[in-house]
This record gives C-alpha cells, structure tokens and sequence, in this order.
C-alpha cells in the first residue's frame, strides 16, 4: 500500500505546474466487522476502502478533494481529474490569509505487524464461548494505514493491524456487563477468560434493581464512564478556536475557575496508537499539556488557528480535537475503590453526555449497563437508570475525591467513516458527590 | 457508468442463491465564510459498491471501490464465503428467495438554478458580514453544503433499480460572547433539491437575525424552573420525534441488535396494535412522499418499495420502523427503512421521513390557552437513556408564555421527562400553517458506526405539565 501510494504523488507531483504545492493524505483500511447478537452472527462482512485527500495550493490559494480510490490502474487517472477540478476551483479564491502548511521535510514511518486469524476461525470461536449467555458485540479487525506526503519531499506513513472487540452480556432488558479487547495479537484464550468474566460480573445483577431517587449521591465512576465525561470534553474543549471565541465548555477556566488540582490531562500522542503527523504535514510533539494541577495549561493549536490567532500550531488536527488523551493517575488503589466509596453508586459506564449549559461547563448523561447500590463498601443491587446533570467544576473539581491509581488505556471503538485511532488512558475517580436529576 | 456496471454484474457469478450489488456514486462541495474569510473549499468524489450474498441460512457482505469486473468478482467471492461461514451460526435463517427483486427509477429533475462558486461565495459572505453588528459578536460562519447521490442496485434475480437525489443545505451560526456568558444561534435548513430552493429557506437575511437573536439571548433571564406547559416548535420537534419515537420504534433496537452500541428500546413487540404511546392528538406517520423531505426515495437499500405508513394512529402505537429481514425475524409488518449511510456500510433499521401529522390549532391559539409555559426552539442538547425513555433535550431559544401571551425572551431553555409519559401530555397539535419540514444529517447508529440524514416534519405541538428549567447561572 506504502508503495502505490507513494508511486500515486509522484505520479501526481510530476504533473504539477509552475509554484503549484501538492499535500496528499491517504485514509484507507481493509477491514472484517462481525456483529453478535443473541450469540450468534447478525451481520458479517469485509470493508475494502482507500481514501485519498488531495490538496492544491497555488498563489496562496488553496482547496481539497476527497476521492474514492479505485483499482490502481484508475487510480492516477482520477487524481488527475480531481487535479484539474481543484486548478478550477482555485481560479474563483481569493488568497487564504490562515493558510499554514509544513514547508520543511520530516519524514517518518511506523509499521506494526499484528497477529489476526482469519475472522471465521473468530467467529467460530466467539459463538461457542457465547453459547449459553445473551452475548451483543462487535468484532472489527484488520489493517490500518495512513500516509502523508508533500511537493516538498515529506512522507509519512503509519499502518498498524489492529483488532477491537466490544461486546456486552445481557442478563435482561437493560441490565447488562460490558467489557472489550483490544490490541495487536489476537488471543482467543484472553477472550475467554475476559467473556468468563464478564458472565461472572453478570450475577451481580441478578438482584432485583433499585430506583434510587434524584440527589446528591458519594460515586465511582469506573474508567470507562471517566471516558464518557473526557469524551465529551473531546468535542471542542481545548480547542485554541473554540477558546479563542468564547465557545469552550472551559470558557470559566479562564475567567478564575479551576479543576481540582489532582487534575493533570495531556494530549499524550507518544503513548496512544494514533498517527503522528496530521493533515498539513505537521509532525505531532510527543506530548502536549493540556490541564497541569486542575489548572488550564494549553490548547490543541491546528495550522489554521495559529496563523489565525498568532500562536504555534502544536500539529493538532483541523477539529483541534485529542486524540490520545492521557489523565494522570491519582493515589486510590482500586482495590480499595469499594471501601472508599463507603455507600453510593459504583457506575460501570455513562451513556449519551451532553452539555445542559456549555459555557458552564455544565453536562447531563446517564449511568448504562452495570451499575450498582453499594452499602458499607459490599455491593448490594443494580440500579436502574439514572439521569445525572452537574457542572465539570464540581464533577472534577470540588468534589473530586481522588483517582484511582491504576489506570486502563482504552482504545476507541468508533467506526464512524473508518476505524478510529484514538485511544484513552484513564484512572477511574472516586467523587464526593454527583448530582442525579432523573 | 450504469450500463457498464450492469455489463459487470451480468458476468459475476457465485454459489449462493441471491446476491445482490448497490453501487453508491456521490459527489459532495462544502464551501463556507468565517469571519469573512473564504474557508478551503472541500470536495468529495466517492464511489464503490457492495456485493451482498444470501444462502440457506447465511448473509454476507463485501465493500470495495475497485468496480472493475475482476474487484467486483473478489468482492462477490469474500460475501459469498461470509454467507457460507455463518449459515449455522445466524441469528436469523436467511432465505434467498424472499429477498426482494425491485425494479423502478427514481431521477431527480435538472437543476433550474445554476450559481458559479463565486456568486455562492457571495451569497454566503453577505450573511457571515451582515452579522457583524456588535463587538460581542465573536463568531460568524455562514456555509452551503452541495451533495448529489445515485444509486443503483442490482440482484442476481432481476432487480435494477437506479435512484438519483440532489441535496442543497444551507447553514450558520453566529455566536455572541459577554464575559462567562456565550450565546449561539443556529440557522439550519436540510431538505432536498438543488440551488433554487435556496431564497425559500429564508437562508437570505439569517445572519443578521441569528446575531439579533444571540445578542437578545445574552442579555436575557435564565429559563425559569417548574413544571409548566410547554410549546415545542418544529425544529424542536424534530429533535423530539427523533429521540423518543424514531429510535424507540426501530425493529433492530427491539430485536436486541443495538444493544451493545445504540441502545435498546422500552417498546416491545407485544405491543403494537394497542400500546397507547401518547394522547389521542399523536398521528405519526412514514411518509417518504413529501418530496423534498431529507429521506424520500422509492426503495430502501434491501430492495423494498416505500410507502407512507402510519405508525402511531390517535396515540395507540400501529407499526414498527423495520426493514425486510427485521421483519422476518419479528414477524411483524413494518417499513420500508433498511437504509446504509454509503457503499461501505450495511443496511441497517433506521428512520426516513418520520412525521407527526398536522391537527386544528393555530399557533395563536395554543399561545392563548397557556397559563405558564415556555416556546422552546432550535436544539442545542440532546440525552437519553439507551432504553430511549429518560430524556433531556435543550434549545438555543426559549420565550416564557404568561395568561396567554408571550412575555420575555429567556435563555438556555432545559426540559426532561420520559418518552413513555411525555407524549400523553401533548394536549394541542397545531394546523398545517405551524408544520415545518425539518431534518437532520447526523443520526448516528449501528456496529460498524454510520450516520445517516433523516427527515421529520412536525407542526408546533403543545405539552402539558413538563419539568422545565434553565443554565447554570453566574
């Protein structure tokens, strides 16, 4: 793939007229998705798809196509008449004065061989350690490239395989333990032992459910119900456009509020899975600071925003959006996360977050699948679900007990237009106090 | 490309009984002005197919935008050895010969309006400018989003049929900033057609209002909080409709195929034909005829023909939102609503062109007979439980309603409840001159994750007895 996308720009770029920039970033993946339900197959298919974003630049001026890339023999001929279309598109603009692109040459390449069986013997496998429990999940495995590459010379390239199941047991209604696997080498013997455990998390719910009424309640939420929250801060929180029009959820951060100092989140592209280079040939820092001590610290700086505003770009992505997302660790060991907690709710996940009053950063989601009472440390019923609705300043500020010492990195398991690189490294966090509305 | 393709599909050939292909050509600009700069216009030109095989108890499906006969042939091959690998593994017994073999064409007329992109630019530089009125103004963005789609699909059994759709969408947003406090309106009209429906959208003099209006909301009183009435209009119907009808009514949800992802449902299949969803004054209809509407066509992507349907009549919940295999599996009667977002992805339930018929009140009226309540308009926030009961949804406008009159504008307007009682309060439905066609292009859904345009159109409809409340305050 390296090569035919590199033998493309060439192609491309020998065919470029006088003062003419090219940028090409190929998106592709071939990919096998299966989805469980009832444990059994629901639907099973492969997706071949190879995007490839063009970009022209020329007297400052600058447009980009997306085009679907077909078999290679087609695939030059259609670049070029997208080359054409975008010379077109360039004679009607005007000099883009936010136009920001890497002019010096720096050029990297990671490849990461995975080990993935053929998906059937997946299949075959999955069913017959499903059998017998209500098993609803996702298998979505294959290979994953990104490339990057310029008129100036520079090329990047990241392919990886990876594979990511996501899956739940389903004891009745909405009663349910999820859990997931994700990684480079399949396994099936740690599938096992992590479905095994997922059927033995499942007893816990055989209680009948609670429903607990709307207050003020002592909460762990566990590290993929922290995912939820960061998640939606992922939107535009630390976005230098967002913060520079006033549109960040972090709006009062810069008006005197503060998170609690236990609060350190970095935008940590070093550790995650995703690439590191970006759309205008930027080359990511390893590591960029966004909330040091509960304290704003940074913001994610695409090329356009920095030629907007006057800053340095930090090789952000056009949304300005993380993506590998890192929270610092606190002290609580999670094995004495029940104890601590002393009587409240243990919340497994959240579901569906929203903001009910953005510039305050104030949000409203709800407590999915295994969430529990728990009295005196011992958890005691499932509960049913429960609308929360609280301001990011309490969630994480003042009431914000500790995080958990042990963290888990958790790959994303979107699939919206392509399989997803971003990943999250999250403790879980014991609060105080969150308020429940519903 | 059609002829050739169908040359293509002719000489394929596979073990299984039916195989199907659904070939997706769209081509896509998005051009936009902030703050008053051209922004990089962007292109799309995608296009690829997918090969679908059924056999004795089997499905499989395989993508590829390699359309050459030897990519398509790879393709069929890989759907075909997945339709042999889960044929006894299924949750469902496919059968090859019930799958659907249509036949029909769906054109869409030539264009009657053509703008260079220069006078589009134009056209959007005069409503990002004209929004420019005050130094609180922080953000100004005025965009059009140009998108034309044909389809063709194909069976092994006789089935062709091509489908053609032109979508022209209009949309900005202006925001406005004073110290802690942010305030935006939206202006968003998402239907069908092409750039002559551009001067009925009211798209023309919107940045003006929308900063008029988030300037009016900065200075206005938080939403106050109690129960009260409240009186949704369309466009926040259409947030309505979507959350607590559509996704409740969808026959995967109930089935159990969401569960991991999208959720569940608190419907189940007992109870069609006597659940009372709402009061007497609900009528809910599929309704892929209004034309414009963002989700019209004439057949879904199984092949099935569309037809408008009523899916809750006088309140007491009729049918589900379910394609040709959902049906099967359920042996319920459903819609014809088994659509993909692109060539890679595979046909799932989902909405269309869901409505709520229009009833007898005018606007007026319904503001008349309101003690306290709040007009709430255009979403801003949307949660709801995966069950898609507990919900709480916002707006960007809201006005209080006193003895019958409107009295204030207020700001961040809030409302919560549960679908199961919400829609039994809905007292009044307003006439046809309060329906409005609305839709939305960001339904996200399904395992792999697509999201999907769909239409809802709704006249203004009053509820009764609603937990209202407002933001967070200073």
């Amino acid at each position: 793939m390296n090569a035919q996308f590199l033998e493309l720009v060439d192609a491309l770029c020998r065919q470029l007229k006088k003062e003419e920039i090219l940028l090409c970033y190929l998106s592709a993946e071939r990919s096998d998705f299966v989805r469980f339900n009832k444990a059994l197959v629901r639907q099973a298919g492969t997706v071949e798809q190879r995007y490839l974003t063009i970009r022209l630049i020329h007297a400052r001026r600058q447009a980009s196509e997306v085009i679907a890339l077909a078999g290679s023999a087609d695939n030059l001929e259609r670049a070029l008449v997208s080359m054409t279309r975008l010379r077109d598109v360039l004679t009607q603009l005007p000099e883009d004065p936010w136009l920001l692109i890497a002019e010096k040459p720096n050029s990297t390449s990671v490849e990461r061989r995975g080990h993935l069986p053929h998906t059937d013997e997946v299949v075959q496998r999955v069913v017959e350690a499903g059998r017998g429990l209500d098993f609803v999940g996702f298998y979505a495995a294959g290979t994953i490239y990104r490339g990057f590459a310029n008129s100036y010379g520079q090329r990047n390239w990241h392919e990886v395989d990876t594979f990511n199941f996501d899956w739940s047991v389903h004891l009745r209604a909405d009663k349910a333990v999820k859990d997931g696997l994700a990684g480079f080498d399949w396994d099936i013997a740690s599938f096992e032992a992590k479905l095994r455990r997922s059927a033995d998390r499942m007893e816990l719910l055989r209680e009948p459910p609670l429903t607990i009424s709307p207050g003020d309640y002592r909460v762990y939420l566990a590290p993929r119900a922290l995912e939820e929250v960061t998640g939606l801060l992922q939107w535009d929180a630390f976005s230098a456009r967002s913060l520079a029009t006033r549109q960040s959820p972090l709006l009062r951060m810069e008006h005197g509020e503060h998170l609690s100092p236990k609060v350190t989140l970095s935008e940590n592209i070093q550790d995650g899975v995703a690439p590191g280079f970006q759309q205008d040939g930027f080359v990511r820092p390893g590591q960029v600071k966004l909330i040091a001590n509960g304290e704003l610290a940074g913001r994610l700086v695409s090329p356009r925003s920095a030629k907007e505003y006057g800053l340095d770009t930090n090789g952000a992505n056009s949304r300005e959006s993380p993506e590998s997302l890192d929270l610092a660790p606190g002290d609580l060991p999670v094995d004495e996360v029940l104890a601590t907690l002393g009587s409240g709710l243990y919340v497994g996940n959240l579901w569906y977050l929203n903001f009910s009053d953005r510039p305050a950063g104030r949000m409203t989601g709800m407590t999915r699948f295994a969430t529990f009472w728990v009295e005196n440390g011992r958890i005691v019923a499932p509960v049913n679900p429960l609308r929360f609705d609280d301001t990011l300043y309490r969630i994480l500020g003042e009431n914000l007990f500790d995080f958990t010492r042990e963290r888990e990195m958790l790959l994303s398991t979107s699939t919206y237009d392509e399989r997803s690189t971003a990943s999250s490294h999250l403790p879980g966090a014991l609060l105080g106090s969150l308020r429940f509305t519903l | 490309m059609q002829d050739t393709l169908r040359r293509k599909f002719k000489s394929l050939h596979s073990s299984a009984p039916f195989y199907s292909l659904r070939f997706v050509d769209e081509t896509r600009e998005q051009l936009a002005v902030r703050q008053d700069t051209i922004e990089p216009p962007r292109l799309q030109a995608d296009r690829g197919a997918m090969l679908v095989a059924v056999s004795e108890g089997g499905y499989g499906y395989c993508a590829t935008s390699d359309l050459s006969t030897t990519g398509l042939q790879a393709a069929l091959d890989r759907a075909t050895e997945w339709a042999r690998a889960t044929r006894t593994l299924s949750v469902h017994r496919y059968t090859p010969e019930t799958m659907p073999a249509p036949r029909g064409e769906r054109l869409t007329p030539q264009p009657g309006t053509s703008l260079s992109r220069s006078e589009l630019f134009d056209l959007l530089a005069d409503e990002c400018r004209n929004a420019n009125i005050d130094e609180r103004i922080v953000e100004r963005y005025a965009g059009l989003d140009l998108r034309r789609v044909e389809q063709l699909y194909l069976t092994n059994t006789g089935g062709d049929v091509l489908q053609q759709f032109v979508y022209t969408v209009p949309y900005a947003h202006v925001t406005a900033n004073a110290g802690t406090e942010t305030q935006t309106r939206t202006f968003l009209d998402a239907q069908q057609g092409g750039l002559d429906r551009i001067p009925r959208t009211g798209f023309v003099g919107c940045g003006k209002r929308l900063a008029v209006e988030a300037l009016q909301l900065l200075l206005a009183p938080n939403c106050p909080a109690a129960r009260m009435d409240l009186l949704l209009m369309p466009d926040q119907m259409m947030l309505q409709i979507h959350e607590s009808i559509g996704h409740p009514l969808e026959l995967d949800r109930i089935l159990g195929d969401e569960r991991n992802y999208a959720g569940t449902s608190f419907v189940t299949t007992d109870m069609f034909g006597r659940y009372q969803y709402g009061s007497s004054a609900l009528d809910v209809t599929y309704d892929p005829t209004l034309s414009d509407e963002l989700a019209s066509f004439d057949y879904d992507d199984d092949g099935t023909r569309s037809e408008k349907t009523w899916l809750i009549r006088a309140g007491v919940l009729q049918r589900a939102l379910g394609g040709h295999i959902s049906q099967l599996r359920a042996g319920l009667p459903g819609t014809a609503n088994s659509r993909a977002c692109s060539w890679n992805r595979a046909p799932i339930d989902r909405m269309a062109n869901l409505n709520i018929e229009p009833g007898s009140s005018t606007l007026r009226e319904m503001i008349g007979s309101v003690e306290r309540g709040v007009l709430m308009r255009s979403n801003v926030s949307w949660s709801i439980d995966d069950s898609r009961n507990k919900f709480q949804f916002g707006c960007e406008w809201g006005e209080l309603i006193e003895k019958g009159q409107i009295k204030s504008v207020v700001k961040n307007p809030n409302y919560r409840g549960k679908s199961a009682e919400f829609w039994r309060s809905l007292k009044t439905v307003g006439n046809r001159d309060t329906f409005e066609v609305h839709g939305t292009l960001f339904c996200g859904k399904g395992e792999p994750n697509q999201v999907i345009h769909v239409g809802h159109a709704a006249p203004a409809c009053l509820f009764t007895d609603v937990e209202v409340f407002g933001g967070e305050g200073a």
